[in-house]
């Protein structure tokens, strides 16, 4: 199988051009069928019971009072769940149901099946908990501060993993800057609150076959949790992802619905479906965590960066979910954005008493990046330098390897830099608005696509399979998860123009773990690059067949024939051809239906190096982005509204510049949120003070501002046509350009998130009278 | 409860169903019915994913209790695509990419299918207004507010988002 990139080529038929998805229609017709829309014969409905509690032992559940309820049809506690699981090898710290003792508020304690909603709800309030309360650690402090009480044993002073990083001499390269600043950030938790809640519906049959329905980013993460936690070989779990309605991270591996109810369904014999509450959805949460920064950045009067180095601690919650990679993320991802020779981190990731945190759009990167591209903005002020021609100071070059080891190959940050400050009209604007108006600018950079998997190993990726019948339709078969981010058009689209067929001929048959071959999912804005290569191999091993039997036809050797317009041609010889069609008919009758196959591994020299912690930060390519925000900010009441955002995102080549478009937007807008309103607020007790949409505050259609996409297409040379990633990379970028904007229109810095009215005015008027309010 | 007879007159089509007076009129038209594009969201009312049309102006189906709704026109997603064609609120989303994973997009199609009904002309703002209802995750509403501009320019009806495709002869 070929695997030669060919990314040069610019003559296309289907990718570069804007296609509306391929599964749009039934999303607008409300024939989609997403998890809850799922419902099966005789099937029950299951309810969660949850503490109430942050820290507490269990010291006796009585389930008899909701079993004598008609219509209950079984319940199971944490002694039916005591297989732990977890996403990471060196993670696994949880249950479905709380064994012994509860360690948040919102943990899952028991589970009932009825025959009726309502009946389930009237259930979960009969059965009788007797807690012992512990003492509770709501922040990290407190947490790192526990002597004798732990969360969990194995994690002395409640630190589930602390990394020091250091690379090149950070001592020289302070003492040689020209001015050197440095401050502590503050960012609370925040989350994904995805439209569609965590929904999963089992079928447990008396063959001894388990089928899940289940709303997932991971369907093959869910398919390894479930044979874990459940003790069952994976070739007697089948598990399938329907229509799912958004993730953002926060549906990227197994929850207590999907062992639930396939516990449930075991014992029933019945089908069970549990669709969590909206509220069940904030204690489910693996949302962005509650994150302390200290950041020291030095620089040299001409603007260029001397070394950085970074203290953070972030709040991870009651279980490790991906905090590992989190606390990871946050260090590596300092660098391979800008050129820096000089890089100090310490990092550590703590348990606490609050629902896990886990990977968020941007995952582990986020708030460093705020912290960074503040800093740089506060720096260049202080050395007299335009704060976007600093950034520019600082590139890196294409074809580099950063001084912590991750291969970077195309790179269009610079391009990103100019064309957003070209379409803002920058130089016009910065420092030049009446007071209470602003510019300000951000970059960020995210992964496309993590070079390591989550369980090592040398298997591929990305598979995808390709079968092509009588009826002359092509059947990609994948494992990749859509979730609304436009993956199955996508492969369709590489697929179509590999074999010169229009998009209405291919359809993807997706992520259903008895079809489909193996996916890892949509995490670390991955499935672009690694799938769409996939599918790239597959559609060229099919092609290769057809060319063989067109060759024979024409007469000609297979080498020299392109797919083109439903034909296949002799190249320098366009007037001989024969139909895709003829070629197939060929095909079949030699040794029946056409199967094709292809995958993608990451190459080992994208790996990255060889310390502790090496493996989290290497991406097989990375995206870049820069923004520009346009801020009024009201000095009487310090109310901020960005008027305008410009971005410039570098995917690469942009397969569809439409759903490009639409993923930056969606990050620019989601990076809004976090930089204005979002946050998940906890009483002093642990408990989630705003579950609900309307108080989480995202922002409506009414405070969302215009926002400009400009696509940079650097052209990946390992990329499917030399195509990255576009669904994270701008999310980072955005929040710091907001912050950097408040700068020059008020003038005062605000380091902590989210950037709020009461904050703005504190500051303001801290400079008026050097007092605080 | 106790369950009593209703009738729900839910696009075009008359409906009677055994339901508590306690039933939302989201669960009816989802679990009774199994109109199942109408999307249950929150159970709150904060989301805007239930949104459906009651006499032509759309209401928050998860608020409602069906048992008050019997003798009004409601109108779901399921009902808006007539002889196979599409509205064109449903075509402009496809074409300018309005949705991305879906889940919010029947309730802001009814929303937007309401505000071209009364205001076919309707300006950004007024745009931004009748959909300040219906929470997006997704799309940052950019591609949302550019496709119900575009749907204001459509004819009502459309037969299809993309080219029809002359008959292939594969089986001929």
């Amino acid at each position: 199988m070929s695997k030669e990139y060919q990314n040069s080529k610019t003559d296309f038929s289907v990718i570069g051009k804007s296609a509306p998805m391929i599964d749009g229609v039934p999303k607008v017709i409300g024939t989609a069928i997403y998890a809850d829309d799922i419902k099966l014969p005789g099937m029950l409905y299951g309810k969660i019971l949850r503490s109430p509690h942050a820290h507490a032992r269990i010291v006796k559940i009585d389930t008899s009072r909701a079993l004598a309820l008609p219509g209950v049809k079984a319940i199971i506690t944490g002694k039916d769940t005591p297989i732990k699981y977890g996403i990471l090898p060196i993670g696994q710290d949880e249950t479905a149901l709380a064994v012994d003792k509860v360690i948040y508020v919102g943990q899952e304690v028991a589970a009932l099946a009825a025959i009726s909603e309502e009946i389930a709800e009237q259930a979960i309030n009969l059965i009788d908990v007797e807690y012992e309360l512990l003492p509770a650690y709501l922040n990290a402090e407190a947490a790192m501060a526990a002597k004798d009480v732990l969360i969990h044993n194995d994690r002395p002073g409640n630190i589930e993993k602390k990394y020091h990083h250091s690379f090149g001499d950070i001592e020289k390269a302070f003492a040689e800057s020209d001015l050197v600043l440095e401050d502590d950030f503050r960012f609370p938790r925040i989350t994904h609150a995805a439209m569609e809640p965590h929904c999963a519906v089992a079928n447990f049959e008396a063959n001894g076959k388990l089928t899940v329905w289940t709303s997932t980013q991971t369907p093959h993460y869910v398919h390894r949790g479930l044979a874990k936690a459940l003790q069952m070989h994976p070739s007697k779990i089948r598990v399938i992802k329907p229509f799912v309605g958004g993730g953002f991270g926060g549906k990227s591996e197994t929850f207590s619905c999907d062992v639930c109810s396939s516990l449930l369904s075991k014992l029933t014999g019945k089908p069970v479906k549990i669709t969590f509450t909206r509220e069940e959805v904030f204690y489910a949460h693996r949302g962005r965590p509650d994150q302390f920064v200290h950041i020291k950045l030095g620089m040299c009067k001409n603007g260029k960066i001397t070394g950085v180095y970074v203290k953070t601690i972030q709040d991870g919650g009651a279980f490790c979910s991906y905090g590992v990679v989190t606390i990871l993320y946050s260090g590596a991802l300092i660098a391979a954005l800008y050129d820096i020779d000089n890089i100090k981190f310490d990092g550590y990731r703590v348990v606490t008493n609050k629902p896990a945190c886990g990977p968020m759009r941007g995952h582990g990167t986020v708030n460093v990046r705020y912290a960074f591209e503040v800093m740089m903005d506060r720096l260049a002020e202080g050395l007299g330098l335009d704060p976007a021609e600093v950034r520019l100071k600082n590139m890196l070059k294409p074809n580099t390897k950063t001084v912590n080891d991750l291969r970077v190959t195309s790179y269009g940050y610079k391009e990103c830099v100019e064309k957003a400050m070209e379409r803002a009209n920058w130089t016009e604007k910065r420092g030049k608005m009446p007071f209470g108006r602003g510019v300000g600018i951000g970059g960020s950079h995210y992964v496309s696509g993590a070079a390591n998997s989550i369980v090592r190993g040398k298997m591929p990726h990305s598979n995808v399979s390709i079968k092509i019948d009588i009826d002359g339709g092509v059947s990609v078969f994948t494992g990749t998860a859509e979730i609304g981010q436009g993956t199955e058009t996508v492969q369709a689209q590489i697929v179509a123009e590999e074999l010169g067929l229009p998009l209405e001929r291919v359809r993807v048959i997706a992520a259903d773990s008895d079809i489909t071959p193996v996916d890892l999912g949509s995490y670390s804005s991955r499935v672009t690059f690694m799938a769409g290569n996939a599918a790239l191999f597959a559609a060229r091993d099919v092609k290769n067949q057809l060319l063989r039997h067109a060759a024979e036809v024409l007469g000609e050797s297979p080498e020299h024939l392109i797919c083109k317009n439903e034909r296949i041609y002799v190249e320098y010889d366009p007037e001989r051809s024969v139909t895709f069609r003829e070629a197939l008919i060929a095909a079949l009758e030699h040794s029946g239906t056409v199967i094709g196959k292809g995958a993608y591994t990451p190459p080992a020299e994208s790996q990255g190096g060889r310390f502790k912690g090496a493996g989290v930060g290497p991406g097989v390519a990375y995206s870049y982005s820069a923004s520009v925000a346009d801020v009024s900010v009201d000095p009487e009441t310090g109310h901020v509204r960005v008027n305008k955002i410009w971005v410039a995102h570098d995917c690469g080549r942009a397969l569809n510049p439409l759903a490009v478009e639409g993923q930056v937007e969606g990050s620019v807008w989601m990076g809004l949120g976090q930089a204005l309103q979002e946050e998940q607020i906890f009483t002093p007790e642990g408990l989630t003070l705003n579950p609900s949409l309307l108080e989480y505050k995202s922002p409506g259609a009414i405070e969302s501002p215009d926002i400009e996409t400009i696509i940079v297409e650097s052209i990946d040379p390992e990329g499917p046509f030399g195509a990255k990633e576009a669904g994270e990379g701008s999310l980072a970028g955005v929040i710091p350009a907001i912050a950097n904007a408040v700068y020059d229109a008020v003038g005062v810095w605000i380091t902590s998130l989210p950037i709020t009215p009461e904050k703005i005015l504190k500051e303001l008027n801290k400079k008026k009278t050097g007092k605080n309010l | 409860m106790e369950k009593q007879l209703i009738t729900l007159h839910i696009n075009g089509e008359v409906h009677q169903i055994a339901t508590p007076s306690n039933r939302s009129l989201m669960d009816a038209i989802r679990e009774d019915l199994s109109l199942t594009g109408t999307k249950h969201g929150c159970d709150d009312g904060d989301c805007g994913a239930c949104t459906v049309l009651v006499n032509g102006q759309p209401v928050l189906s998860c608020m409602m209790l069906a048992v008050c709704h019997q003798k009004q026109e409601i109108t779901t997603i399921e009902g808006l695509s007539q002889n196979g064609q599409l509205n064109r609120v449903q075509s402009a989303f496809c074409i300018e990419g309005g949705m991305q994973c879906g889940y919010c997009t029947p309730g802001m199609i009814m929303s937007v299918k309401a505000l071209l009904t009364n205001n076919p002309n309707p300006t950004e703002t007024e745009i931004r207004e009748a959909i300040s209802n219906n929470l997006c995750r997704c799309t940052g509403y950019t591609k949302i507010i550019k496709a119900v501009q575009q749907a204001a320019t459509y004819p009502e009806f459309i037969a299809n988002i993309t080219k029809p495709e002359p008959v292939d002869a594969f089986f001929a």
